[in-house]
């Protein structure tokens, strides 16, 4: 037994299990004396309200919702709402963030400064800020709904929002809509067998024209397979505000500016620093084989530097989850601000609510950094 | 915004996990302790709060932790006041960051139930309105059908709207925020049709507007909005102060008593002015605190009548009519229990 203790190896197993177990002791101690002490307070604890009635409204639900609803189903909506922004933020700041960025290397050097004066400014600028500014001055200047700027007298924009029309989910809709992912996927596979063959023979595949083609023909054909029968909900004018079709209000397209265009200036900063990276000798020996500018950046550079740009861009899509919570100051009805605000307050149960907060944030980051680690694993420069 | 949640939960966490002793603490002797009164309350609202130029503040909440800082500690300045929107204000009750809140809140019974508060009685009876562009040329609340409403979030205000909507078979689009400058800037730029608050609160934001001229109040009352003075529920003796400190005020102007003739009335044969004076029996010090408390919250701050006038009444610019203000021997609701 003794002589046991003395192993080394099993000495630092025992010792990291008494750890484990004095922590555990610990956190199951501190957890049942909350929850002791605020029920001495008379304050409810347990999740139990999840299933009570909010009562109050949310403007802007991507599921079915109203007062009637439980707080569950708030929880719900904030969530969707974080997702929704986020995923519309990282795809729109990684296209912007890699245009700027390269442009920022460009030999034009009106094009250059421009796209340094961009980073510079808005980079610098405290994000809350940008929000209340696309919010507060841009948004708000637009034209009040009876006077609303009008596209093709379907397309409505004005200070509640923007109007567009949306197609009813008939079979047609719903064709189209299959056939769009199948171009997309059909493009994956031709990519990957383009490549292959380019390895194999030497030859060229034209995927993204195909792909682009591909993406005008085969919705139309599609179209007219499925009955060929759109339905548009349109908006209109009804009392004080327009019905109908779809809207995209002023709180998520101001957060959406704002967080794009502040995230943006961070990812152009990680695609520069990925193309300066790049060795010198690869730019000069595409040169010399005779690739054009363009080539070079697309064939040999930019691979290279995206490489090097991942890491850093992970942060930055970590910091626009996080960053979507600033939302509460114009109020879009993200999680933070429907479920740790408005929740909260109505309920007054600090602890569930936050801790359930708290977990979301933890997950979802997780969860990126899972999924861009694998990337990133994925595109390591494999040694042949 | 995000610093303010994290200092939230973690006052909340922090506080309501740790402090094992507080369910039982004595807010008393801690004020006594401290030398002031930790009072919450809202960060603007003319009238109820709101601070000078030199950061004093003043206004018909405000009196009311004046009051209790006058009774406990003998003096009214004796405030340090901590500053809540409508999000902010509960948790800073439940976790000790305050021992007292007003900032005209409305006592539910959920509130009371359920968030560990007490409600210690009613220093304002509102009720729920809104507030229009008059170039809508709406009259009455009936008429919103589809309008986009500005309202402030956390609050029975936001439920009250969405019961009447629902109520009476319209619909709305809401547009929530959880700052009255939001709020206010939301209804300027024309994000939203209507504002909705409490109505006494509809006159104060009108004064804000840039162009009050171009709004109007409906008519319509959609709620009862009780609002008063709340403290943490588990420590009857605080409790107890905080509603007869109130309630003194009250019974003050019932009695007559003003700030103005307090010296003389020490006088009175009369034996409730007595009682309430400290003159006679041992009111103050049954509630564990001084026995002259009443005559100090009336000197240092006036009765119930005089802090109304002064703050939300006719001497104020808000010139709110007493109405359900008034005491109850004049047809309205304020009333103090007896000071025997
Ligand atoms: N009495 C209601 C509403 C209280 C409330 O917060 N009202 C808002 C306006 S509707 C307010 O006072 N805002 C001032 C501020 O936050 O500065 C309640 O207790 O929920």
């Amino acid at each position: 037994m003794f002589a046991l203790l003395r192993d080394r190896k099993v000495r630092g197993i025992l010792f990291q299990l008494l750890t484990v177990i004095g922590l555990v002791a610990f956190l199951w101690y501190i957890g049942t004396n909350t929850v002791h002490n605020i029920e001495q307070r008379g304050i409810r604890t347990g999740f139990g309200f999840l299933t009570g009635t909010s009562g109050f409204a949310i403007n802007d639900s991507p599921i079915a919702y109203n007062e009637t609803y439980t707080y569950w189903r708030v929880f719900f909506v904030g969530l969707l709402n974080t997702i929704i922004i986020s995923v519309i933020v990282i795809f729109l700041s990684s296209i912007l963030g890699l245009i700027v960025g390269v442009l920022r290397l460009s030999n034009n050097w009106l094009v250059a400064k421009l796209s340094s004066a961009y980073i510079d400014i808005f980079r610098n600028i405290p994000i809350l800020l940008q929000i209340l500014f696309w919010y507060n001055v841009v948004l708000a200047t637009l034209p009040s709904p009876r006077k609303s700027i009008e596209f093709f007298g379907s397309i409505f924009l004005n200070n509640r929002g923007i109007y567009v029309p949306k197609p009813d989910m008939n079979s047609t809709t719903i064709g189209v809509m299959v056939s769009v992912v199948f171009v997309f996927v059909f493009a994956f596979f031709l990519n990957k067998w383009a490549n292959k063959k380019h390895e194999e023979t030497g030859a060229e595949f034209p995927v993204l024209y195909t792909g682009l083609g591909l993406l005008v023909v085969v919705p139309i054909i599609a179209y007219f397979i499925f009955g060929a029968n759109f339905n548009f909900s349109y908006p209109h004018l009804r009392g004080f505000n327009f019905t109908g079709g779809k809207t995209f209000y002023p709180e998520f397209l101001a957060l959406t500016f704002a967080l794009t265009i502040y995230t943006a200036t961070f990812i152009a900063e990680a695609v520069r620093s990925g193309i300066e990276a790049v060795n010198k000798g690869q730019k000069e020996a595409a040169a010399s084989i005779g690739l054009s500018g363009y080539q070079a950046l697309k064939l040999v550079v930019l691979p290279q530097a995206i490489r090097i740009a991942i890491p850093p861009t992970i942060n930055q899509y970590l910091n626009i989850v996080k960053n979507s919570s600033l939302a509460t100051a114009i109020g879009y009805p993200e999680l933070v601000t429907v479920f740790a605000g408005t929740t909260l307050n109505q309920v007054g149960q600090a602890i569930e609510i936050i801790s359930m907060t708290m977990l979301v944030y933890l997950v979802i980051s997780l969860a990126v950094s899972a999924i861009l680690n694998w990337i990133n694993f994925k595109m390591k420069i494999k040694e042949r | 915004m995000k610093s303010k949640i994290a200092k939230i939960s973690i006052a909340a966490i922090a506080a309501l996990s740790l402090s094992a002793s507080v369910a039982s603490a004595d807010t008393l002797s801690d004020t006594l302790s401290q030398g002031y009164l930790k009072c919450g309350i809202n960060s603007g609202l003319p009238g109820f709060a709101s601070a000078d130029s030199q950061g004093h503040w003043s206004g018909i909440d405000i009196s009311v932790c004046r009051a209790v800082a006058a009774a406990v500690l003998g003096d009214k300045t004796k405030v340090k006041f901590t500053s809540l929107n409508a999000k902010e204000r509960f948790t800073a009750l439940q976790s000790g960051e305050i021992d007292l809140l007003s900032r005209n809140t409305t006592w539910t019974e959920t509130r009371d139930s359920s968030l560990g508060l007490n409600f210690a009685g009613v220093n304002f009876y509102d009720g729920q309105g809104f507030l229009v562009h008059k170039s809508l040329g709406v009259k009455n609340a009936k008429e919103l059908d589809g309008a986009a409403v500005c309202v402030q979030s956390g609050t029975t205000t936001e439920l009250n709207l969405a019961d009447y909507f629902r109520k009476n078979g319209m619909k709305y689009k809401l547009v929530a925020y959880d700052s009255n400058d939001q709020v206010l800037k939301g209804f300027e730029t024309g994000r939203c049709d209507v504002i909705t608050s409490d109505s006494s609160q509809l006159y104060s934001l009108r004064i804000k507007l840039k162009n009050p001229a171009g709004s109007m109040v409906l008519p319509n009352i959609i709620s009862k909005e009780p609002l008063g003075p709340v403290v943490r529920q588990g420590d009857d003796k605080w409790f107890n102060i905080v509603k007869w400190s109130y309630a003194a005020m009250v019974a003050a102007e019932e009695a007559g008593i003003t700030s103005k003739n307090v010296d003389s009335m020490l006088k009175s044969n009369n034996p409730t002015v007595k009682r309430i004076l400290g003159v006679e029996g041992k009111l103050g010090e049954n509630l564990g605190i001084r026995k002259d408390f009443a005559y100090q919250i009336i000197k240092q701050v006036g009765n119930y009548g005089e802090v109304f006038e002064r703050t939300v009444g006719m001497g104020s610019p808000l010139k709110i009519k007493r109405g359900l203000n008034a005491l109850w021997t004049k047809g309205g609701l304020q009333y103090s229990p007896p000071f025997r």
